[in-house]
């Protein structure tokens, strides 16, 4: 009796092993799409606009000759390239540095005890709302709003007296880099306070509750333990930010086409504009993606390093 | 202690003032604009109002005269986020379902080059998807605006954390045992238990395909075929310099979707950006 059932499990194992053989080769099944997609939609691409950057394909050709660096040597030549790659990262660091600051503070008032702050939902909804309107329309919403000479902050401004005339923020450079600065700070602030907030209420209450019984104050607990424990998501934060940030094209656009002086050109118009403007140069435009896909590339391994160092912690 | 109390109520009233003017800064754009877009010229130019006007007919057909097809625009905007959508969140959950629930060799790299690829912006490669796609005849087709939607490495990671949490081995070893095949599976079991994350990912990457502008941008210029975020450039030509009313009203028509959906979604909207923020 007891032999004939352990026969039989063992005969079942053999089967279940073989069955358990054969089944796995369905996850290639399973990831053949994606790849495929993939590889065509998305690598293909890609290794032809490397490929374009080395060429002088221009116009409405279709025939090109390889012209080795020829195309970089005359981007870095190029001072409306300088200037965009400038101003892509000026108008990141005008809204990322105020947008973090208030992230971190709206997120510890969000997750703090001692405050029990009521309606928190509500709020955090609230500031999440810009970011899910289409970045096209929120373009045209702030073009209207600071419209001269008659838009509607220009007649709030003249008639609070702040102004004695009206002001024509797109002709000012100051003005509208810190106009596209504002949408893309009030465009992200809330997503980045959810982030974070969840990031605090994943750490572990016990080493609050700790310091607190210590009587450490609220600063000194967010200094020496919220802080130190952000530290990844904080990180994370940042390079999403700074590499979505790399890419902002749609503001810029709509709002004033990159004027006045081009103060709001960034990489991503510059390409757009190389490409399908003007005399199309393909070549050029592929030069500038991929010094684009470059910096990224480069941003994407300071996360790899910092999420191996968060293992290590 | 009577003390403390006192400044804790003290800390949180200025910081309701403070979360009453971010809410405020929230709002009042959009309200400007709505509001705007049933007044007339005249009174736009005159000053500010909270309230609707009587104008929006006028507004409305000023608009529709002049070009401004919004139908066209959310009939097109809604069937290439619709069917980018269904396919995101088929193919993905398909790609993590194979990469959670099976052990074969290279699986370690698929997943990190996927982790990788959420990092590599797809805008690098626009000048030569542009001239790949104009090779194929695709150029004023939806064809490359919804295709690429099977590969989403960011709904991949999403999907997979999400799979780990929810699938237990045993549940897909027993329908084996009672004869289903893999794919019978994947449909009648994993899908069903992944609900929730899709429903996340759903409202997210049709939002997303729905607010796309740079690609639909390049590859779309048959006017009839334009998206709705293309539809906003037209509001910028000069036919609108002096219909200031139908200009707000052509903006107020394109994020009238977005706030419908985010008022009957915003729970989910934002525990799926709590959720994702933790995990990635």
């Amino acid at each position: 009796m007891l032999k004939e059932e352990t026969i039989l499990s063992k005969e079942k194992t053999k089967r279940k092993r073989k069955s358990l053989e054969s089944y796995n080769n369905y996850a290639y099944i399973f990831l053949l799409p994606f790849f495929l997609v993939f590889l065509f939609f998305n690598l293909y691409p890609t290794l032809y606009t490397i490929l374009l950057s080395f060429t002088d394909l221009g116009g409405w050709d279709t025939e090109f000759k390889l012209v080795g660096i020829q195309n970089f040597i005359n981007l870095f030549s190029n001072a409306l390239f300088l200037k965009s790659l400038t101003n892509t990262l000026v108008l990141w660091t005008m809204n990322f540095i105020p947008q973090i600051v208030l992230a971190m503070i709206l997120a510890f008032w969000f997750s703090n005890r001692r405050l029990n702050l009521k309606g928190t939902g509500f709020f955090k909804t609230i500031f999440y709302l810009p970011n899910i309107i289409t970045a096209a329309s929120v373009a045209l919403i702030f073009y209207s709003l600071f419209s001269y000479p008659a838009g509607p902050l220009n007649m709030l401004l003249l008639k609070f007296g702040v102004l004695d005339a009206p002001f024509d923020f797109f002709r000012s450079v100051m003005g509208t880099r810190l106009i596209v600065s504002f949408i893309q700070f009030w465009m992200w602030y809330g997503q980045t306070t959810i982030v974070l907030l969840a990031g605090i209420l994943s750490i572990d209450e016990s080493l609050f509750e700790a310091a607190r019984i210590d009587g450490a104050s609220d600063m000194a607990v967010f200094k020496n333990i919220t802080m130190p424990l952000l530290k990844p998501i904080t990180l994370y934060v940042l390079i999403t930010s700074l590499i979505g940030g790399l890419q902002i094209f749609d503001i810029p656009l709509l709002l004033t086409n990159g004027a006045p002086n081009n103060s709001v050109e960034t990489l991503m118009t510059f390409i757009y504009k190389q490409a399908f403007q003007g005399s199309r140069s393909l070549n050029i435009a592929s030069a500038g993606s991929v010094v684009l896909l470059v910096i990224s590339i480069v941003f994407s391994l300071c996360i790899f390093r910092s999420f191996k160092e968060k293992k290590v912690n | 202690m009577k003390n403390d109390k006192l400044i804790a109520k003290r800390q949180r009233m200025l910081i309701y003032i403070f979360f009453g003017i971010l809410t405020f800064l929230s709002i009042i754009p959009f309200w400007i604009v709505l509001a705007n877009g049933t007044r007339s010229s005249e009174q736009i130019q005159q000053g500010i109002s909270l309230f609707a006007g009587s104008n929006l007919k006028y507004n409305w057909d000023v608009l529709m005269n002049k070009g401004f097809d919004i139908f066209s625009g959310y009939t097109n905007s809604f069937i290439i986020a619709s069917l980018s959508t269904i396919l995101t969140l088929y193919f993905s959950s398909l790609t993590a379902y194979g990469l959670t629930a099976y052990k074969f060799k290279g699986k370690t790299f698929m997943f990190s080059m996927i982790m990788f690829l959420i990092l590599i912006p797809p805008q690098v490669s626009m000048v030569g998807f542009y001239q790949f796609m104009s090779k194929l005849g695709l150029l004023n087709s939806y064809i490359p605006l919804i295709l690429p939607a099977i590969a989403a490495p960011s709904t991949v990671f999403f999907m997979k954390q999400y799979l780990e949490t929810v699938y237990q081995k045993e549940i897909a070893d027993s329908a084996r045992m009672d004869g289903a095949g893999e794919f019978k599976i994947f449909h009648t079991i994993i899908l069903p238990l992944l609900k929730p994350g899709l429903a996340t990912m759903g409202i997210f990457s049709f939002v997303s395909s729905w607010n796309n502008f740079l690609m639909p941008l390049v590859l779309i210029n048959e006017q009839d075929k334009y998206t709705l975020p293309m539809l906003m450039q037209l509001l910028k030509t000069d036919t609108y310099r002096t219909e200031y009313g139908s200009m707000y009203l052509g903006i107020s028509l394109s994020i009238v979707p977005l706030l419908l959906i985010y008022l009957l979604l915003s729970r989910y909207i934002i525990g799926g950006v709590s959720a994702g923020g933790v995990k990635g």
